[in-house]
């Protein structure tokens, strides 16, 4: 396979000034907004209306997964409220009264060291847990999915894109809750170790995370890889570390893998061990319009504009503000729209780094087929769709697409890969429904 | 901060793009090529460069007319037109009519580049698709090759200082002949006769390489292009000294400025690596076929020319995703027919 490299690959450390930045805690928001969990389009129903006081860890809606609000205070509205995708929909908004009440549910479960996998399961289900790929995909079915077929269980601590710095935070300053949680992985899958992936440039967090293996005899074993974007992308990753090839159409079970990514791992330990709740995430704040750029500790929910304001606000040229990586973010206009718990930053640029082009021009250079980690051809797909041919999108793979955006990172035509790709996707599969 | 003051400009994924675009592309062939210009210029006087000048120009005024009359967007500043235009002024002999130059320059862009859909859309490479053209209908012209070492006059032709190319000695079997005239050094260098920017098969394959090293074009074309033809004229060698044979064959004619910026050229080879090998293979299989047995000294134009052809059923059959091997009829058939405009 022909790992995407990116026209010489994109060192980790280039570009990614938060890189050795520590994790700093959000100063306290004066509110949060809590969407609900959208099932089959629909909103599932909140367990408090407006006026409810509630407490921090406190379980606010039942949907898949379960929603948890990480300040305590009065809920001041139930109502639509704009989301980073642009579309409203329907929320509790938390007005802070920065007491920080703990809400009594949230205690440690009694001998978290002698449950068996079943019963940690059950336990999971009301974690809320979920990973930054897939904000609907509750941790416990994806694990239940896949226990039983998986003798390799990866925890995923690479950056997933360019300028984030997150995992390697999380690695270096909370090692004992990415082991902790590779504990709780080990047991539920019944395996001897767990690897623990992330890239070679990280040499301070491989170093702390052996020395700590070697501390807490901890059943877990830290592999380093070369990093090519986007190689921290699930079927890439089992190809790198196994060897084993993910056949079409299938998912990481098909060939015994198991990946969690490094956030949901520790968050497994801090639920297993300390019954808490999924309520905080690491955010990177970077890109040329930061004047700061800093990773933080955020409740989930938080307003974008109060991670720009603790990183002194932004430049006045910016032109582009995203939640997400630049690979596979999402551009936004209204710097209300809540942090969701699978952003992993926040970006402000100033200038076209996207060098995006009127007139877009596939010159059949080939370069998209060479970096295309899951082996698609996006220069024939690309023409396929341009073409309206939805027939043989399909039959050439576009469903394999992991959407990485490798392709169009090396466009020299500026073709907007990508999204035609995400475009057909819909499409096809409003075709199919 | 009050954010709502911002000029924010929304947009899908992916926000970030390498800064190695399709001008960056073409700027670094041009650069490549500034060397072998270079030298043109010290064999030959300025002609060469006035030449290249003259082409360039011809190319991007003909791209820009063509682009303005169907009311397309303007091409000009992908540098593809330059690219033509002084591959095409390099391919031909220093005292090439300037009115000659100008018409391939219209064949090159309009016929075989704009008519079948602009750059990414062309089957053949427009220079070599237009020279080879020109050297059929105007032989007399595309073979009057100038003695190295001679000021060529800006205007007209030098009858007087005129000298066969290497080629034209190896085609008539007279290597005793060749090396009277020049040494296997000479040919390296090239002080020699020949056209433009063929001559210096040294400073091509500086080209050459640095556009390797870049990644500008792909390394098994021009790999398997030279390695097929060195292999060919060793192995069916004319005369005694094989090696020499070779050598000669290598270093003359257009081999080098085709293997590396004609047969590479992204646009009309294969994308697949298999594709790219068994292309190269075929153009230096052709190559030495028509140089032995061919109508002209030189075959490497044709040779190209017919692999481009190849090149997109090639990749029909080669060019497999993980998945599907497309059925042979559809890569040809997107690829030509569509008319979308902003494609």
């Amino acid at each position: 396979m022909t790992h995407g490299l990116l026209g010489g690959g994109y060192p980790l450390r280039e570009k990614n000034a938060a890189f050795d930045k520590p994790i700093e805690p959000l100063p306290p928001p004066p509110r949060v907004v809590l969407p609900m969990p959208l099932q089959g389009g629909v909103p599932c129903r909140p367990g408090v209306k407006a006026g409810d006081y509630v407490t921090v860890g406190q379980k606010i809606a039942e949907g898949l997964p379960a929603v948890h609000t990480p300040i305590a205070g009065r809920v001041s509205t139930v109502s639509p409220q704009v989301q980073p995708s642009g579309t409203s929909v329907l929320s509790v908004v938390v007005d802070n009264d920065f007491s920080g009440a703990l809400c009594p549910a949230v205690r440690p479960p009694e001998n978290p060291d002698r449950l068996t996998a079943r019963q940690l399961l059950s336990l999971l289900e009301s974690s809320g847990i979920t990973e930054w790929n897939a904000p609907h995909l509750p941790i416990h079915k994806k694990i239940a999915a896949g226990m039983g077929r998986a003798d390799t269980v990866i925890i995923n601590a690479c950056e997933s894109e360019p300028y984030l710095a997150a995992n390697n935070r999380l690695a270096l300053e909370y090692p004992e809750q990415l082991l902790g949680g590779a504990g709780v992985l080990a047991r539920l899958y019944g395996v001897d170790r767990v690897h623990i992936a992330l890239e070679r440039e990280k040499r301070e967090a491989i170093q702390v995370l052996r020395a700590k293996i070697q501390e807490l005899r901890a059943p877990a074993v830290v592999d380093a890889l070369s990093l090519r974007y986007p190689q921290s992308a699930e079927k890439p990753l089992c190809r790198a570390l196994t060897g084993r090839r993910t056949p079409p159409g299938a998912s990481a079970a098909a060939i015994g893998c198991a990946v969690v990514d490094a956030p949901a791992a520790a968050a497994l330990y801090e639920a297993v061990f300390h019954g808490r709740p999924l309520t905080h995430r690491i955010v990177t704040v970077a890109g040329s319009g930061i004047q700061a750029p800093r990773n933080l500790l955020c409740p989930v929910g938080v307003p974008i504009r109060f991670l720009l304001d603790a990183c002194g606000g932004v430049d006045p040229k910016t032109f582009k503000i995203l939640l997400g990586g630049p690979m596979t973010g999402h551009a936004q206009y209204d710097m209300d729209a809540p942090l969701d718990s699978s952003a992993a930053a926040v970006l402000a640029f100033c200038a076209d780094e996207e060098r995006s082009s009127a007139h877009p021009r596939c010159i059949r250079c080939g370069r998209c087929v060479s970096v295309c980690p899951v082996g698609l051809r996006p220069v024939v797909l690309y023409r396929y769709e341009q073409a309206g041919r939805l027939d043989r999108l399909r039959q050439a793979g576009l469903a394999d697409c992991i959407e990485c955006g490798a392709c169009t990172y090396v466009c020299p035509g500026r073709a907007p890969l990508l999204q035609s790709f995400r475009t057909a996707k819909e499409r096809l599969g409003k075709e199919e429904a | 901060m009050n954010y709502s003051k911002l000029n924010l400009t929304g947009s899908s994924a992916t926000h970030i793009r390498t800064a190695s675009g399709t001008r960056q592309m073409m700027a670094a062939v041009l650069t490549a090529l500034l060397p072998a210009l270079g030298f043109a210029v010290y064999n030959f006087g300025p002609r060469p460069a006035v030449n290249a000048l003259v082409s360039i120009a011809g190319c991007c005024v003909c791209e820009l007319l063509f682009r303005l009359a169907r009311r397309q967007d303007m091409t000009v500043g992908d540098l593809s037109a330059a690219v033509t235009g002084l591959l095409l002024a390099l391919s031909c002999p220093v005292t090439v009519p300037y009115w000659l130059l100008l018409l391939g320059d219209l064949i090159a862009i309009v016929v075989v580049k704009q008519l079948f859909g602009g750059i990414g859309r062309n089957l053949l490479n427009p220079a070599l698709a237009a020279q080879t053209l020109l050297a059929l209908l105007w032989r007399g012209e595309m073979t009057l090759w100038t003695a190295p070492h001679t000021a060529v006059p800006l205007w007209g032709a030098v009858d007087a200082a005129a000298m066969p190319a290497p080629l034209e000695l190896l085609r008539a079997n007279d290597l005793a002949g060749l090396r009277e005239l020049y040494s296997l050094p000479e040919l390296l260098v090239g002080l020699t006769s020949g056209a433009a920017g063929e001559v210096s098969a040294l400073l091509l394959m500086a080209g050459g390489l640095f556009l390797i090293g870049r990644r500008t074009i792909s390394w098994r074309i021009p790999a398997a292009f030279l390695g097929t033809a060195a292999i060919l004229t060793f192995v069916f060698a004319w005369g005694n000294d094989r090696t020499e044979w070779m050598l000669c064959q290598l270093l003359s004619g257009g081999l080098l400025l085709a293997a590396f910026f004609m047969a590479a050229d992204p646009v009309t080879s294969p994308i697949s690596p298999a594709g790219q090998l068994l292309y190269g293979a075929g153009c230096g299989f052709l190559t030495v076929l028509l140089r032995y047995y061919g109508p002209l000294a030189e075959g490497a134009g044709c040779a190209v020319l017919l692999m481009n052809l190849l090149a997109r059923p090639l990749d029909a059959y080669l060019l497999t995703g993980h998945i599907d091997r497309p059925a042979l009829p559809e890569l040809p058939k997107m690829a030509g027919k569509s008319k979308t405009k902003h494609l």
